[in-house]
């Protein structure tokens, strides 16, 4: 199977609310940065494209089919579109390199959540007859599951204040954190709680924008000229939907997806995890095994900025950043979907 | 080079305006079981799921692979929901090919879906957008106008799409599956049926169906030992393009006639009316037939509608070049699951398993689906015969 590596990466500013931009506009400018760290001209110049979103977002079905004009697609391009976070997007255009079909693709994703109350929208892709008609929202399923855990003893509420505190910290290094600064875990812990037991800062803020990546055979990499890091594994797994069927302290199929990846093949030095919410770092941090070598969300993770269905690929774009600026030689980057972590993609990344 | 695959399992459900019988849930399990017992094989011998809907506003669920994880036995394995409109049913059937063509996986379980009657896709289609043009009417409103200059420029007589009306209910007539059944269907019906957008009459349009479809595709060792004929994946292409631009040209658009060209050339095929037995195409209107004939170069520009009229598509007519024998997209509208019916019914065709909808001896067959405003197109070509 031929080598893939990574070419580009980038991403917009984390906001709270892109006001009236449409999706072309909060598209365009990460394409237009993305084909400039790549040497490309245009989409025209890669094989393949292929994006992730969700139509519920902005409340409007086809989301994505406005994303195609950000691309210059004519003449035609061979392009497809998931309706999952944008990592799975990067995952289908892996396939479609390992088949011989495309050499490059470019990869992106983007929501815009701001003009509906993204938690209670999420409910909504519950059980349609059992859960939905409830409007059980993500975040009170979130806390269901830190309760479970609280009551456990397998955390503390301090460990959780001690993931902000540290997310806040390592975001202020990021340009495009929507939420950086000193805050120390007693801050965190004298806040009140939001939806028991957790505070606003155990939760990711709602935030618009795009993020967008280049990947390539090797080969092509070379050829271009460009730094690039190694995809040398990746994999996904789901879990069932039925909450009280799982043990939701735990995350199975992050475990089992970084096992297939080959995630414990080699020293893992930088970790990017998708975790919504502080006691999912906990719960992932364990499945994935990962220790004091392994530097934890240095991009300050979804909770300094979580762009809804770009997050998992701008996780995957962070660890290539800390791999191509020498910080890191090998690298995870972790993708999640559903409620309480139900979905798990995992990618390892290396220096080349 | 890609690794060779192919269709080892075919499961529909009976296409029908409401299944009330079943939850969504149910419905695509239904079709998956289906597939599965075609095959002779169970959950486990399947590595990962592909599953593929229109808008997830048409039932109001949303990523619903999230919740159809355990009706499709999923648990711990690999799970992935595409959506590009339309066509989604076809993208679908080509991701799940490329999951074995990329040797990752072994075998795996594709399916798509819709439960219409769970929401209202007029209204799906048709809310409004921030920031863009408000288009009230529905896909046949928006179609309409490009049928009409297909009629300008081709001289074509107006009773062309009349014609595919009744053919294409002729040949649902043979497929049980199919949703409307009108075996004593005449010209004079259709055309007495009322205008819905102008010149699409209420019979030259399709329905609204509930119905799932699920394939096995499965990699090269294990489909020489599947337990009957494989449909063998000879080529796959997807193109698209925006939905306007200056000089577009929406009756005969480019990225058909580039996917068409990019699928034929993988299968081999240079004259796709001689090379091919028959073509499963999305023709959800029914002059769609006559432009994609030309779109897709089974006849020259302006002139797929003589096809048509002479009867060349027609399995009653003994035409040689028989399209949408199960009656295609006229006959059964299941929106999600309607591309991957057109790929799977081609797979029946050269697996010499279709019913009383079989073209006798078909080895090579095309699968076409499209979506959006005519600008996703998603197409592959199987055979009888291991290329």
């Amino acid at each position: 199977m031929k080598d893939i590596a990574i070419v580009a990466y980038q991403q917009s500013d984390g906001v709270s609310d892109a006001g009236a931009v449409n999706e072309v506009e909060l598209i365009m400018p990460v394409l237009d940065r993305t084909f400039e760290q790549a040497r490309l001209d245009s989409a025209q110049d890669v094989d393949f494209v292929c994006s992730g979103s969700c139509d519920y977002l902005q409340g409007a079905a086809f989301a994505f089919v406005a994303g195609v004009d950000a691309l210059g697609a004519v003449p035609p391009i061979k392009e497809s579109h998931v309706e999952m976070d944008a990592a799975w997007a990067l995952y289908e255009s892996i396939l479609k390199i390992r088949m011989g079909h495309a050499d490059s693709a470019l990869i992106y994703g983007f929501g815009k959540s701001s003009p509906g109350e993204l938690p209670i929208v999420l409910s909504q892709q519950l059980d349609p007859y059992y859960l939905a008609p409830q409007w059980v929202d993500s975040i009170s399923l979130a806390a269901m599951q830190a309760r479970l855990m609280l009551d456990q003893g397998l955390i503390t509420e301090r460990d959780m204040a001690e993931v902000v505190s540290r997310s806040r910290r390592n975001a202020r290094s990021n340009p495009h954190a929507q939420l950086a600064g000193d805050v120390s875990p007693e801050d965190v812990l004298a806040q009140e709680t939001y939806l028991s037991p957790l505070r606003k800062a155990d939760c990711c803020p709602v935030s618009d924008g795009a993020s967008a990546v280049v990947i390539a055979t090797v080969e092509k990499a070379k050829e271009w000229g460009l730094p690039y890091a190694i995809i040398s594994g990746i994999d996904h797994r789901i879990e069932t939907h039925n909450l009280g069927m799982r043990d939701l302290t735990d995350s199975v199929s992050t475990r089992t997806a970084a096992e297939h990846a080959g995630m414990h093949d080699g020293k893992v030095d930088v970790a990017e995890l998708y975790a919504p919410f502080s006691h999912q770092e906990i719960i992932l941090t364990r499945a994935l095994g990962l220790g004091e070598e392994t530097s934890i969300n240095p991009s300050g993770g979804v909770l300094a900025g979580n762009l809804m269905m770009a997050s998992g690929l701008s996780r995957i774009g962070e660890v290539f950043n800390r791999i191509v600026s020498g910080e890191a030689q090998r690298g995870v980057a972790h993708t999640t979907s559903g409620p309480c972590l139900q979905h798990n993609l995992v990618t390892v990344l290396e220096k080349a | 080079m890609a690794n060779l695959a192919a269709v080892v399992g075919v499961g529909q459900t009976k296409y029908t305006t409401k299944r009330q019988d079943v939850s969504i849930a149910g419905l695509v399990r239904e079709a998956a079981v289906n597939a599965l017992q075609d095959a002779d094989l169970g959950w486990d011998d399947i590595d990962a799921v592909i599953l593929g809907k229109a808008p997830d506003m048409f039932e109001g669920v949303i990523m619903p692979e999230v919740y159809l994880t355990d009706a499709l036995g999923c648990n711990g394995k690999p799970m992935i929901r595409v959506h590009t409109a339309g066509s989604v049913g076809g993208s679908t059937a080509i991701v799940a090919a490329s999951h074995v063509q990329s040797g990752t996986f072994r075998r795996v379980l594709t399916v798509s879906f819709e439960k219409q009657s769970e929401s209202n896709a007029m209204w799906a289609l048709s809310n409004p957008q921030p920031f863009s043009t408000h288009l009230n009417a529905g896909a046949g409103g928006y179609f309409a106008p490009i049928i009409r200059e297909y009629i300008r420029r081709s001289n074509a007589p107006k009773d062309v799409g009349i014609k595919v009306a009744v053919k294409d209910r002729l040949h649902g007539a043979r497929n049980p599956l199919a949703h409307l059944q009108k075996p004593d269907i005449t010209m004079q019906e259709v055309e007495e049926s009322f205008m819905l957008w102008d010149p699409i009459r209420f019979l030259e349009a399709c329905p609204s169906s509930d119905g799932a479809c699920a394939m096995v595709i499965a990699n090269e060792e294990l489909a020489d030992k599947a337990a009957k004929q494989p449909a063998w994946i000879r080529g796959v292409a997807m193109r698209s393009e925006p939905t306007t631009f200056a000089g577009r040209d929406e009756v005969n658009p480019q990225a058909g006639r580039d996917c068409a060209a990019d699928v034929y050339k993988q299968a081999g095929i240079t004259d796709p009316r001689k090379d091919l037995d028959c073509a499963e195409v999305y023709v959800p209107f029914s002059w769609y037939e006559p432009m994609w004939l030309e779109n897709l170069g089974f006849a020259p520009i302006g002139e797929g509608w003589k096809l048509t009229m002479e009867g060349a598509t027609s399995l009653d007519e003994g035409g040689d070049i028989p399209w949408n024998c199960s009656g295609g997209v006229l006959s059964s509208n299941a929106i999600g699951a309607s591309g991957m019916i057109r790929f799977a019914e081609a797979a029946r065709q050269v697996r010499g398993d279709a019913g009383d909808h079989q073209v006798e001896g078909a080895k090579l067959a095309l699968g076409h689906a499209y979506g959006g405003g005519a600008q996703f197109f998603a197409m592959w070509v199987v055979g009888s015969e291991k290329p």
